[in-house]
């Protein structure tokens, strides 16, 4: 099998050598997103962004020596591994895509990277897969993601708590991956840094009841509530059943529970409560705004800012390589994205090329920060936010 | 003390609650089994039905509201509520006229009308959606607590708390009086006598001169005022959301099943036994012994009986054995 594996890699990599060099100027670049399903509205946006760094280096003409980038979009479906699998197989083989900006949701990511990705060697950067489970899939170093890990969040959380000196909670997530997830690296910070968890109770989205929960939750105790669920989902009517019983005043909530809806509806259970939600600000972001109003891109959009700094990895990776094969510039991409180096911004990805070029050295910064760690995962900044007279307010960024 | 205590928390985290939520589902299964004492058949689109009916009200009470009417500490919604009613009404007689008369006079089997009526719940549906859209709606305003648990625990100096939402009030008083009209129309007018005789032997009905159409008619106006109401107290006590609504099928249906299809006592009595399972059930007792029992006897656990997970399983298993061991329902329903 091994031996198989290995052939099948090497044929690729010949083919790939191959048609770039009967290609000549043309690079093309996957982009694997749900263009139809749960996140539809989400993905066109997304995928203009991306498209927008591929012009963006297009019009500079310094990407390996005046070479295009080509973007191919495929439909993900965001919940349906097999077609998503069938898409990406599409790209790779018929194609001849040199990598993959996408998945989005963690469900199809990792059956594109374990069934096409890594048997075919191209380098996957996901903008969106948030489930810690990809942090230890086998990718032979082929997979990175510009989103952070829930497994972040879940530190980020616990030491919100730490902080603030409250030792029991309980915990009430929605149940699905994202929500199991969440909940578990949560649970495992939180106990690792001493604090007990006096219940951890799913609850269904789309039940009005939720009595039974608040039950439960009401007399396990605790400071704090804990909701890892969505804003216009279950974590809503759990926080109104639990403030309306007297069960908990204060809340502390994931990613999910981040809406202006929320507190519009609920502020008066809010006061007082607290959160974190990934967040990007400063220059980048900035910088990114103001390119992607100019190409008229919805930039505020989630994920956008993501889509676009993956595809400028992959392309800044490419030109320190100096090669379109993924195997060899898969090395390159933590470089480019982390220190040290000439810190580069959104619209400088035409300089960006040129010091790499030159032999130079960049420090990706990006629309969001860029910083990898770990396995090839974006650290990501957290906003903790507290709610003040029925309005989020900064606490600080972690 | 320790006693008081102990019952105001189960009082507020398991009477209350599940009371309230068996009233809403005990008004939701009285509709799904008048149609099938009466029409002889199980009607999927009760859940629309009700979300149809809550739309309407909802609509109204944001057309009061933009007026400045309102009700004081109690919801505009009631106000409103009448007009939801005459809205469900036509639509339901639209809705028998066009589809279901035509499978009647066919003398259709109930496996077909049941059919039918998982098409109009599809069409309900989208028509639902289609008006106010597939969000979360709030409309509820007025006073927001009878009880409020922070001032009770002022008042009381108690450890625990006890709320009781204006909704829940509202929920009880409400289904309270629909159920004690609904029995009196039943049992006490001419009409209701004939629809009674109706459900128990159609023939006979006939023959005795029951005008068949008109107790139809009769029944659809009722059915569309039992749902209407379930939906907008459910709506009021919790919040409108078309994808709910439909979900509330599964306890509904079991409610009416266990208490036995065809007999609204059952309908109501069903309604409670799946409520009060749901939340009961699943609930951790640890709090309540805590007070109850000596300091040393305290217990560490939770003392649930079932997580939470389990607790649509648990109503079914209710719905398994209570057909295992009387197959008609609880009250001698007509056999499923």
């Amino acid at each position: 099998m091994k031996k198989l594996l290995m052939a099948t890699a090497l044929g690729a990599v010949a083919a790939t050598g191959a048609q770039a060099a009967s290609h000549g100027g043309d690079v093309k670049i996957g982009i694997i997103f749900g263009f139809t399903g749960p996140i539809e509205s989400l993905t066109p946006q997304m995928a203009n962004s991306a498209e927008l760094a591929m012009t963006e280096i297009n019009d500079s003409g310094k990407f390996m020596d005046g070479m295009m980038l080509t973007p191919v979009r495929a439909d993900s479906t965001c919940i349906d591994s097999a077609a998503a699998t069938a898409a990406a197989e599409r790209l790779v083989t018929s194609d001849g895509v040199k990598a993959i900006v996408g998945a989005d949701c963690s469900g199809v990511t990792g059956a594109v990277l374990a069934n096409v990705a890594v048997p075919n060697g191209i380098v996957m950067i996901s903008p969106s897969a948030t489930s810690p489970a990809l942090s230890s899939a086998e990718d032979n170093g082929l997979f990175f993601r510009t989103a952070p890990s829930d497994a972040r969040q879940g530190q980020v959380l616990a030491n919100i708590l730490a902080d603030k000196g409250i030792k029991e909670v309980a915990v009430t997530y929605t149940n699905n991956d994202y929500g199991k997830g969440l909940s578990d690296s949560f649970i495992s910070s939180f106990e690792a840094a001493g604090g007990t968890v006096t219940l951890n109770a799913p609850h269904e989205d789309g039940k009005a009841d939720y009595s039974a929960e608040i039950g439960a939750l009401a007399a396990a105790g605790g400071d704090v509530l804990v909701v890892l669920g969505y804003a216009d989902q279950g974590g809503k009517g759990i926080i109104r059943a639990a403030y309306d019983t007297g069960a908990f005043d204060r809340f502390m909530m994931g990613d999910g529970m981040f809406a202006d809806s929320l507190v519009n509806d609920l502020g008066y259970a809010l006061e007082d409560s607290f959160g974190a939600v990934p967040w990007s600000e400063g220059e980048g972001t900035k910088a990114f705004n103001e390119i992607a109003e100019a190409a008229g891109v919805n930039g505020d959009s989630s994920f956008t800012r993501e889509s676009y700094d993956a595809t400028a990895l992959i392309a800044m990776a490419m030109q320190a390589a100096g090669t379109t094969d993924s195997n060899l510039f898969k090395d390159k991409v933590m470089d480019v994205a982390n220190a040290p180096g000439e810190k580069i911004l959104p619209g400088e990805l035409g300089r960006a090329l040129e010091i790499l070029a030159d032999g130079g050295d960049v420090d990706y910064v990006g629309a969001t920060g860029v910083e990898l760690i770990g396995p090839g995962e974006a650290a990501g900044t957290y906003r903790e936010y507290t709610i003040e007279n029925g309005d989020y307010k900064t606490v600080q960024f972690r | 003390m320790e006693f008081l205590n102990a019952a105001v928390v189960l009082a507020n985290f398991v009477l209350i609650p599940a009371t309230a939520y068996g009233a809403q589902l005990a008004l939701g299964a009285l509709g799904v089994t008048l149609i099938y004492g009466i029409l002889r058949f199980s009607n999927f689109a009760h859940g629309d039905t009700m979300a149809f009916g809550t739309m309407v009200t909802i609509l109204v009470t944001w057309w009061l509201q933009s007026l400045g009417i309102g009700l004081g500490p109690l919801p505009t919604a009631l106000l409103a509520l009448p007009v939801g009613i005459a809205a469900t009404a036509a639509m339901l007689l639209v809705t028998d006229r066009v589809v279901f008369r035509f499978y009647r006079k066919q003398k259709a089997v109930p496996v077909t009308l049941v059919i039918v009526s998982i098409g109009v719940m599809f069409i309900l549906n989208g028509l639902v959606r289609f008006i106010i859209g597939p969000d979360d709606q709030r409309f509820a305003d007025g006073a927001r607590f009878i009880v409020n648990v922070r001032d009770f625990e002022a008042w009381s100096g108690l450890q625990e708390g006890l709320a009781i939402r204006t909704t829940q009030g509202i929920t009880l008083v409400t289904a309270v009086i629909t159920v004690a009209l609904l029995f009196w129309f039943l049992n006490h007018t001419r009409t209701g006598k004939s629809m009674r005789a109706f459900s128990d032997n159609e023939d006979l009905a006939l023959l005795s001169g029951i005008n068949p159409e008109r107790v139809v008619t009769i029944t659809w106006i009722i059915v569309a005022a039992l749902a209407t109401i379930a939906g907008v107290l459910y709506g009021l006590d919790k919040s409108f959301k078309p994808f709910t609504y439909f979900q509330l099928l599964l306890p509904i249906f079991a409610a009416a099943i266990v208490g036995g299809l065809g007999n609204p006592l059952g309908a109501i009595a069903g309604g409670f036994v799946i409520a009060y399972s749901e939340v009961a059930v699943t609930y951790a007792f640890k709090k309540v012994l805590g007070y109850l029992l000596p300091d040393r006897l305290e217990p560490d656990g939770l003392v649930q009986l079932l997580s939470t997970d389990y607790k649509f399983a648990v109503s079914f298993a209710i719905l398994v054995i209570v057909l295992l061991f009387r197959p008609t329902g609880l009250f001698r329903g007509k056999s499923v």
